[in-house]
């Protein structure tokens, strides 16, 4: 770790920098039940996530493409790896955790299932940055709640609950 | 100043109406946009560092590092002379304004419609009767747009604006245009940069009521061609706004000698407080402009059913004024002209053009907008990081810059990026500044390669 980097180098950790140069899921999901269109007007950045729900509602398959910060690229190719196959319930107790990860000090039990989206946890320093990270997060918060069809998201609306 | 085309050639100032006769001033072709002047002065007059220490916050530390501020396009910062007036103007003389009997009362008045008048004479206006106080430069447009196009466009007439402009003289437009059926339209911005003025004789047709545009532009620089524009637009007819935001602490600037009707600007981008600016209307026009806010100071006499209106300025002064506001703007003017502007637009000029050399050093960066000729903005994006990534890292070593659309989200998406990073300059920086950022951003190509 270089000592003048600091908070820096905790922000954009190596597997962050990794996750924004080659974006894992990236791409069309041609056969998406919901499409959701999140934007970031404050710095232009987008992200189009496609879901693909199983019988139970669980995710069964999620992928997105868009262009944007390292912070809101990492932080969509993480939740797309972390959040494939899981339960509906599972996937929002995720967003919860996450959010609180990247705008609080963290408790002590969100930390576990979070895994590899712990690197994500720089963010807490950087306020400002709180946004990039909860883009893709915000728009699979709408796709749990629609099912089906297109929405769009924007990081300048409330905060969810 | 000789203010009168000669043969052909242009020679009054077209972009900032300055008549200054210690500047020399080169001119090139007329009408391709590149036809305003530079001023040639000599800088060396200025102690440039020994202002720095008029300015406190220019001492301050960020993340352990020396704070480099080249946020200055966003707002400036303020140098002791101006806290010390608005900080005595509250120890000595606040009271409400032409209201009070009693002393102090009239201490404020006096001293507030003194600033009035001290900002008439800074920007060349004819008369103290027409410089408005407003909260900003987008207050000022707003009240233009609403209360001078409220009651004199009509559904199908046109107004002109720029693909340049700020949201600020923008987004008022749009609602002007969607309240009443006006129509809006643009100069397009050429990929150096500067407006195409080539296509203004088919865009300023007969229905143009109002060309609103800006002197300097915010994101890229550009510095339009101000007199000649007003010219056009006068020729058919067109009331003219121009935007001063961007020039008017950088560069000396005259109203009468613009040609315009109305211009708007705020003071916390030139050394004063924020929450006070200006909007100028020339006499004739203004007079005709109606009420915009009602309630306390814009009246005459009131009855239940109905009222009477004070003439301009005061019709437009609606409740308690920013007092301290004014105040500081005016300690503001004496501050900036006590450095010369013509000085200071140099200074911007050089600094501007010392960056952009430094700058063409570094692989894989690229500046918007054009190459000279040009304000102390400088736009830019590199091909290792996005904006937002640079902004949050350059913050780290202390150095300020603005990362995203800079209200300039339609311009954003004519030059096909989603923002850029900006770096702007005021007469407090210095190349030793300019050398640093670029290390930053050298350290910052390294770090997300
Ligand atoms: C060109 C231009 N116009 C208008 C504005 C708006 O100024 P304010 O926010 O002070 O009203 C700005 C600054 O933000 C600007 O740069």
């Amino acid at each position: 770790m270089n000592p003048e980097l600091g908070d820096l180098e905790e922000l954009y950790q190596e597997v962050i920098l990794d996750h924004s140069r080659r974006p894992r899921n990236f791409g069309e999901l041609a056969d998406a039940a919901v499409r959701v269109h999140g934007d970031n007007p404050a710095c232009g950045d987008e992200i189009h996530l496609g879901v693909k729900f199983d019988g139970d509602g669980g995710l069964q398959e999620i992928k997105f493409t868009g262009h944007g910060c390292a912070i809101s690229q990492a932080s969509a190719s993480l939740m797309t790896t972390k959040l494939k196959g899981k339960s509906r319930d599972e996937v929002e107790e995720m967003l919860r955790a996450f959010h609180d990860l990247v705008t609080t000090e963290t408790n002590n039990d969100a930390p576990k299932k979070l895994g590899d989206l712990l690197v994500m946890r720089g963010v807490r320093k950087f306020p400002q940055r709180v946004k990039c990270a909860m883009l893709p997060w915000r728009a699979v918060g709408q796709a749990l709640r629609q099912s089906e069809g297109e929405a769009t998201v924007s990081t300048e609306e409330p905060e969810f609950a | 100043m000789g203010a009168r085309p000669v043969e052909g050639l242009i020679v009054d100032h077209k972009s900032c109406g300055c008549r200054s006769s210690r500047l020399r001033i080169k001119w090139r072709e007329p009408g391709l946009g590149a036809d305003y002047l530079m001023h040639k002065v000599a800088t060396s007059r200025v102690d440039w560092s020994a202002l720095r220490a008029d300015f406190p916050i220019l001492r301050e530390r960020v993340n352990g590092h020396p704070l480099i501020y080249f946020d200055n396009a966003a707002t400036s910062q303020k140098p002791r002379a101006v806290l010390d007036v608005v900080r005595s103007y509250y120890e000595h003389e606040n009271a409400n304004v032409h209201r009070g009997l009693h002393a102090l009362s009239a201490r404020a008045t006096e001293h507030y419609e003194k600033s009035r008048q001290r900002v008439a004479d800074f920007i060349g206006a004819a008369s103290a009767d027409e410089i408005v106080f407003t909260r900003g430069t987008t207050e000022s447009i707003n009240l233009v747009a609403q209360a001078w196009g409220g009651k004199f466009l009509r559904a199908g007439d046109v107004i002109l604006l720029t693909e340049m402009e700020h949201h600020s003289n923008l987004v008022p437009w749009q609602l002007l245009s969607e309240r009443i059926g006006a129509q809006l339209r643009f100069v397009p911005v050429r990929d150096d940069g500067t407006l195409a003025l080539e296509k203004l004789s088919s865009l300023l047709t007969p229905e143009v009521k109002m060309l609103a545009f800006t002197h300097v532009s915010n994101s890229l620089g550009t510095i339009n061609p101000v007199v000649d524009l007003c010219q056009k637009a006068r020729a058919v007819g067109a009331v003219t706004l121009v935007d001063a935001a961007q020039s008017i602490g950088h560069m000396p600037l005259n109203v009468q000698e613009l040609g315009c009707d109305f211009l708007a600007f705020s003071g916390h981008k030139m050394c004063a407080p924020t929450g006070i600016g200006v909007l100028y209307g020339r006499s004739e026009i203004v007079e005709s402009v109606p009420p915009w806010h009602g309630g306390g100071e814009m009246i005459v006499s009131v009855t239940l059913e109905k009222s009477s209106f004070k003439k301009p300025p005061h019709r437009f002064e609606a409740g308690t004024p920013n007092i301290a506001g004014a105040i500081g703007l005016a300690a503001a003017i004496d501050y900036i002209e006590g450095i010369g502007r013509a000085e200071i637009f140099q200074h911007d000029v050089d600094l501007a053009g010392y960056a952009l050399k430094r700058m063409a050093e570094l692989p894989g960066l690229r500046v918007l907008g054009p190459e000279r000729d040009r304000g102390g903005v400088i736009s830019f994006v590199m091909d290792a990081a996005h904006p937002h990534d640079l902004t949050t890292f350059a913050d780290q070593y202390g150095l300020a810059l603005r990362g995203g659309h800079h209200c300039n989200q339609p311009l954003m998406r004519r030059f096909g990026v989603p923002g850029t990073s900006r770096a702007s300059f005021y007469f407090y920086n210095t190349r030793e500044e300019i050398d640093r950022m670029i290390e930053i951003l050298e350290k910052t190509a390294r770090f997300f390669k």
